[in-house]
């Protein structure tokens, strides 16, 4: 009676330990299965820009010309500028705002407050980006021609950046608007970092007579690493935004553009708008050849943010946290 | 008459008046009184819970920085109600340093800026004041000769005992009136701890220093007067030796025989 028992509970062990088994390869599949979807699309990407990488190569990063019509010459380096210019000019405007509303969400409002306006900031987030493209071209575009645009010039129109015809849309409308698309995923994953900035910190500061803005400080200096992610989610949106862009900057092929008014191109805009149309194998190879471009800076955006993350967590893990 | 009555009160740093304090509708400290001698180490012993901490958050308005607590009663500090009308909190906390049970180090800064904050806050910027002043507070610790070559590492780059000892300088820099410490041996070792009370020692011939401490033997060792706190109320407070060689109280003798806690 009794071996059969311990027999019993041999066999349940057993049999716990092949489930544990399957459990793992299972789980391990799946968590490959990411990395094949990388490694595939790098593939898919070379093997589809392979006649413009043989024709151009890298000459194509630095190439100023795009004539799908009688040359057949195709270089990225104006949509290149164009995509890291309007994401420059999105993160300079939304991450100061972003950092704003997370300070105020995880330091001086109460829970339910929090939770209500960032309910409605994380709204944002959930607006497809064609419906900001027709917001931006009804809305936004003729507001910013009429009452913000000409008054920049008037101040700053002395610079090459803001000088030159207002058309509406162009590099700074898509910069804004980009702007306004990312500050949802910045503000939300500044507010958890800086709520997780343990209470220790906090008091350690305050407890030397500090006020409420002099904590703050302390608490962003030590969620920088959070931050610095929280930018990285925000640009790499920014990077790969597509459809309002397209609808918004003017979709001009041009080196540079006169000024931020003027009309520009990005990388994902010129895939969406001219695959459909090209009929040549090397225009088709060349726009693909942008997505592999694309593809690579996001990589390397997300690479760099990623070094700066670990070299600032090491920092904070010095401290025993509690 | 009025007069002696002065002098007797210029020798108390703290007068707590009918302290009560509550987290949310938990009444954590109930109807304290107690006088607290200048330049003398008070101890605060008490079994977990019983409001220790509490009660020296309330000295410095900390206690007031947590969601939904609230205090009554008077605290006199050299004289003036903290709980006063016209009283800024920033204003107290600049003039009583507090230590806390974890060493908290600021890890983004250096070990220099670590102590060098307290006197930015306070507007201090003429460099070579700033300089001697950190290496004073630094030497004060008995951290100087240990760090002196390397104070642009980070204030997380040190040992536990030594973050605590950095903290200590950090809360000296700014020439606090008062130490107040929240059991700030209790996640070190014994050598770093030895450290930290022969430094208390030290440090009591020019401050004011209320140490809570769940340690008795600490409490004995360090400390001139001790607090016996129990449930929030004030059990016994006297000299140190009184407490512990002849306590009135019979909870008081309980607890120091290891009776409960």
């Amino acid at each position: 009676m009794k071996s059969t028992a311990s027999f019993s509970k041999i066999a349940y062990l057993k049999a716990k330990i092949k489930g544990d088994e399957i459990f793992r390869l299972v789980s391990a599949f799946f968590a490959l299965t990411t990395l094949l979807i990388v490694v595939l699309m790098v593939y898919e990407l070379t093997r589809g820009s392979w006649l413009s990488l043989q024709k151009f190569g890298l000459g194509f990063i630095t190439g100023t010309t795009w004539d799908p019509v009688f040359t057949l010459n195709f270089g990225a380096l104006p949509l290149i500028l164009g995509t890291l210019t309007t994401s420059a000019i999105a993160l300079a405007i939304s991450v100061p705002i972003s950092i704003g509303i997370g300070l105020l969400l995880s330091e001086y409002i109460s829970k339910r407050l929090e939770f209500f306006v960032s309910f409605i900031v994380e709204l944002l987030a959930a607006i497809p980006s064609v419906v900001y493209g027709l917001w931006g071209i009804f809305v936004l575009i003729p507001f910013l021609r009429n009452n913000v645009y000409p008054y920049i010039q008037a101040v700053l129109g002395s610079l090459p950046l803001f000088s030159g015809p207002i058309y509406g849309g162009g590099v700074l409308t898509a910069g804004i608007v980009l702007a306004i698309m990312i500050i949802p995923i910045i503000s939300s994953v500044s507010r958890e970092v800086f709520s997780a900035v343990p209470l220790s910190q906090r008091e350690a500061i305050i407890s030397l007579g500090a006020t409420k803005w002099e904590t703050c400080k302390i608490v962003m200096s030590y969620a920088k690493s959070g931050v610095i992610g929280a930018i990285t989610l925000g640009l790499g949106r920014a990077i790969g935004e597509t459809m309002a862009v397209t609808m918004l900057i003017g979709n001009k092929f041009k080196v540079l553009p006169s000024s931020l008014f003027d009309a520009w191109y990005t990388m994902a805009a010129i895939i969406a708008n001219e695959f459909t149309e090209a009929t040549s194998d090397i225009y088709v190879s060349a726009l693909i050849n942008v997505g592999l471009t694309l593809f690579l800076i996001s990589l390397m955006v997300n690479v760099i943010a990623r070094l700066i993350v670990w070299r600032t967590l090491r920092l904070v893990k010095g401290v025993s946290r509690g | 008459m009025n007069r002696q009555k002065l002098e007797a009160e210029l020798s108390y740093k703290f007068e707590i008046e009918n302290l009560n304090a509550w987290f949310g509708s938990k009444q954590v400290l109930k109807n304290i009184n107690m006088k607290i001698k200048e330049k003398a180490i008070t101890a605060i012993i008490g079994p977990s819970g019983c409001g220790k901490t509490t009660l020296i958050r309330c000295l410095n308005r900390m206690h007031e920085t947590v969601p939904d607590a609230k205090v009554t009663g008077r605290v006199l500090f050299n004289g003036v109600d903290v709980y006063g009308r016209d009283i800024d909190p920033v204003q107290i906390r600049r003039k009583i340093g507090m230590i806390f049970q974890k060493p908290n180090p600021f890890p983004m800064m250096s070990i220099y800026d670590n102590v060098a904050i307290g006197l930015k806050l306070n507007g201090v910027k003429d460099k070579r004041k700033v300089d001697s002043i950190v290496e004073k507070s630094l030497r004060m610790v008995g951290l100087w000769d240990e760090v002196k070559d390397e104070l642009n590492k980070s204030g997380a780059s040190l040992s536990g005992g030594q973050q605590q000892r950095l903290c200590i300088a950090r809360a000296l820099a700014v020439e606090p009136e008062v130490l107040l410490m929240d059991e700030p041996t209790s996640a070190l070792d014994p050598i770093s701890s030895a450290k930290i009370e022969l430094l208390i020692r030290e440090l009591a011939e020019d401050y004011t220093i209320i140490i809570v401490t769940h340690n008795m033997q600490q409490a004995a060792r360090v400390s001139d007067y001790t607090a016996f706190l129990y449930l929030g109320e004030l059990i016994e407070y006297g000299p140190t030796r009184q407490i512990f060689e002849n306590p009135k109280n019979e909870l008081t003798e309980k607890y120091l025989t290891g009776g409960f806690g």
